[in-house]
């Protein structure tokens, strides 16, 4: 075990005084560069962070999207384990942003499905979508077009808890609606 | 010990050695758990003039056998002379140290500054030569010779044919970074294919090796790419609205299944493998995902929750026939198709625990390889003898290695980052 250490550590050595070879493929990333290696640099995934960026549709009167006070500003639907049904407790958020949506046809949703930590990565994909799938499915059936609501999933690849235990798990259980320009 | 100092002593001569520092990266480190109890005892002698360079061979060699858990290397120290040519092999000296088998060998600088490497195989039982071999090679195609060398002592002494020489691809996440590795099935000599900020999953080599398909996040959702991994040329070949994800190649390279969700649910499509010519071709009202193609290109197996549960499936591409092939249990996903066309690999999960297991198509008979808890994305050698698969130690993402039938068990640890998606490539072209 001693001895595997050591390896670890040479190894590292090494790594850090690699060059980057040309085979390795570009990728355009929006966020800043040289965060390689910063330990526990934690992205807060697409759905965190602050909202910034031009909101679409309308209201002089202030970003309806944005206030705080708004039940727009909520955005995550919470899911249990193994579930796809969207719990009553959020079906005023869901409807608020159906009816948002009807109201402003230029508006473009995109509806973001997560799961906790368990399982394939793969299969995980699968009922993020699911998840995503339902919100989108309550959304157009409440007014939204099929057209202004976009369904990804994130599997289990971006959990806002990073944690394994039941609560983290509940968490990550979601979905996030984001709106085109956010 | 043997091989816990042979690693040893190839790191740290690569450390000095300025050739191999530009392709260094977290290098992994393999670590074998448990053993075959039939293990073949084998001598591998260094070669003579071995010393001459920094790098060796039969190190290599040793390490290769050993790590594959169907040999065990017996000790060579005090063996004086030490034997280079079949001749020059005393059959009891091997014998009172209870090997069955000897390797000697020899390395001669040419005047070209290439080298003359020469090796024997012995049974000191049988007291015969079994292969007798001789390579010109470079310096820099030391460690391709060893591998190539391991194999051919594997494929005579089994019956099997050696998985030395190939690679491996497979993800590692430092802290925000994600990056799709290739590596010496070993773990040596790893090279960044892509880097991104955005995770990426989902390697899977192209039947020739040349190519990688994978899944990556860098558009804020999940996109499928093919790219080359000698040039690093890439495309995107499935973005469609909605996710892309899960590609798999046909056994001729032409196409791949991908699942989509363009139409709604996450279904199973056919592509060519630049993109061109998307064909749905299953339909179910549920998930249908983790798409493979059997080795003989006629039955794609996937995973589906049309059930109720996700199950393991397989659908004849030619008549569109669907049979279930997992009953035992609420969650078996992943599924792996064996080289041989008689079985898969894949994940079932017990009670909490997340295992490897095989199963039989003919007898339906399933083996659980692993333990968990937390086993995931089985991919197997091309000799069908052993799956690499995502595993959990000290606290974060490893690779392990179990042999088909259970006995043997390796990890494969790289330092400071979490290691997962493991996919083992093809037999390199001859």
């Amino acid at each position: 075990m001693r001895k595997y250490l050591w390896i670890g550590l040479i190894a590292a050595a090494l790594a850090g005084c690699s060059t980057t070879p040309s085979t390795e493929a570009p990728v355009d990333d929006k966020s800043a560069a040289g965060t390689a290696g910063a330990g526990g640099a934690q992205t807060g995934g697409a759905a965190g962070g602050g909202v910034t960026g031009s909101a679409t549709g309308s209201g002089a009167s202030g970003n309806p999207l944005r206030d705080p006070n708004n039940i727009l500003s909520k955005r995550s639907v919470y899911f249990d384990y193994d579930s796809f049904v969207v719990k009553d407790e959020y079906r005023p958020l869901v409807e608020a942003h159906a009816r948002y949506l009807q109201q402003n046809r230029s508006a473009r949703a995109t509806v973001q499905g997560n799961t906790d930590e368990r399982g394939s990565r793969e299969y995980n994909i699968a009922l993020g979508q699911k998840r995503a799938d339902s919100v989108k499915r309550m959304m157009t059936l409440l007014g939204a077009t099929e057209s202004q609501i976009e369904t990804v999933s994130f599997g289990k690849e971006k959990p806002k808890n990073p944690g394994h235990d039941e609560s983290a798990y509940a968490e990550n259980r979601r979905d996030d609606i984001l709106y085109a320009g956010e | 010990m043997i091989l816990l100092c042979r690693r040893w002593c190839a790191i740290g001569l690569l450390a000095f050695s300025p050739l191999f520092v530009g392709a260094a990266q977290a290098q992994l480190s393999i670590e074998i758990v448990g053993g075959a109890g039939a293990a073949i005892p084998i001598a591998i002698v260094p070669f003579g003039n071995e010393g001459t360079w920094p790098l060796g061979i039969s190190g290599i060699v040793g390490a290769d056998l050993a790590r594959s858990g169907m040999f065990r290397l017996v000790d060579t120290n005090g063996v004086v002379p030490r034997p280079v040519r079949a001749e020059e092999i005393q059959p009891a000296v091997w014998r009172s140290r209870n090997a069955d088998a000897v390797v000697v060998g020899s390395m001669q600088p040419l005047p070209d500054g290439r080298v003359d490497v020469r090796f024997v195989l012995s049974d000191v039982v049988k007291q015969s030569t079994l292969v007798s071999m001789q390579f010109t090679v470079t310096p820099q195609q030391f460690r391709v010779t060893a591998h190539k060398i391991a194999d051919i002592i594997y494929e005579k002494l089994t019956g099997d044919r050696g998985v030395f020489s190939t690679r491996i691809a497979y993800i590692t996440k430092q802290g925000s970074r994600y990056q799709l590795l290739v590596a010496d099935a070993d773990g040596n000599e790893p090279q960044s294919i892509v880097a991104s900020n955005e995770p990426l999953l989902s390697p899977r080599w192209s039947p020739d090796g040349s190519r990688l398909a994978y899944v990556s996040f860098e558009n804020k959702k999940p996109v499928v790419y093919v790219q080359s991994v000698d040039t690093g040329e890439r495309r995107a070949v499935a973005n469609f609205r909605g996710s892309n994800s899960s590609p798999a190649w046909s056994p001729d390279g032409r196409r791949l299944a991908v699942t989509l969700t363009k139409d709604g649910g996450s279904q199973v499509y056919m592509m060519n493998a630049d993109g061109s010519n998307v064909t749905r071709v299953l339909t179910s009202p549920g998930i249908d995902t983790e798409a493979m193609f059997t080795p003989d290109g006629q039955w794609l197996v996937f995973t589906s929750d049309r059930g109720g549960t996700p199950q393991i499936y397989r659908a004849q591409l030619l008549t569109g026939q669907v049979e279930r092939l997992t009953f035992d249990g609420s969650y078996n996903v992943s599924p792996r198709p064996l080289p041989d066309g008689k079985g898969m690999v894949f994940v079932r999960r017990d009670g909490g625990r997340f295992q490897i297991a095989s199963l039989d198509y003919a007898t339906r008979q399933v083996q659980v390889l692993t333990s968990g808890p937390g086993d995931e994305s089985p991919s197997v050698a091309p000799n069908g003898k052993l799956v690499i698969y995502a595993s959990e130690g000290g606290g974060r993402g490893i690779l392990a290695a179990v042999s088909i039938d259970g006995r043997v068990k390796q990890r494969l640890v790289a330092p400071a980052s979490d290691v997962r998606e493991p996919a083992w490539g093809p037999f390199p072209r001859q």
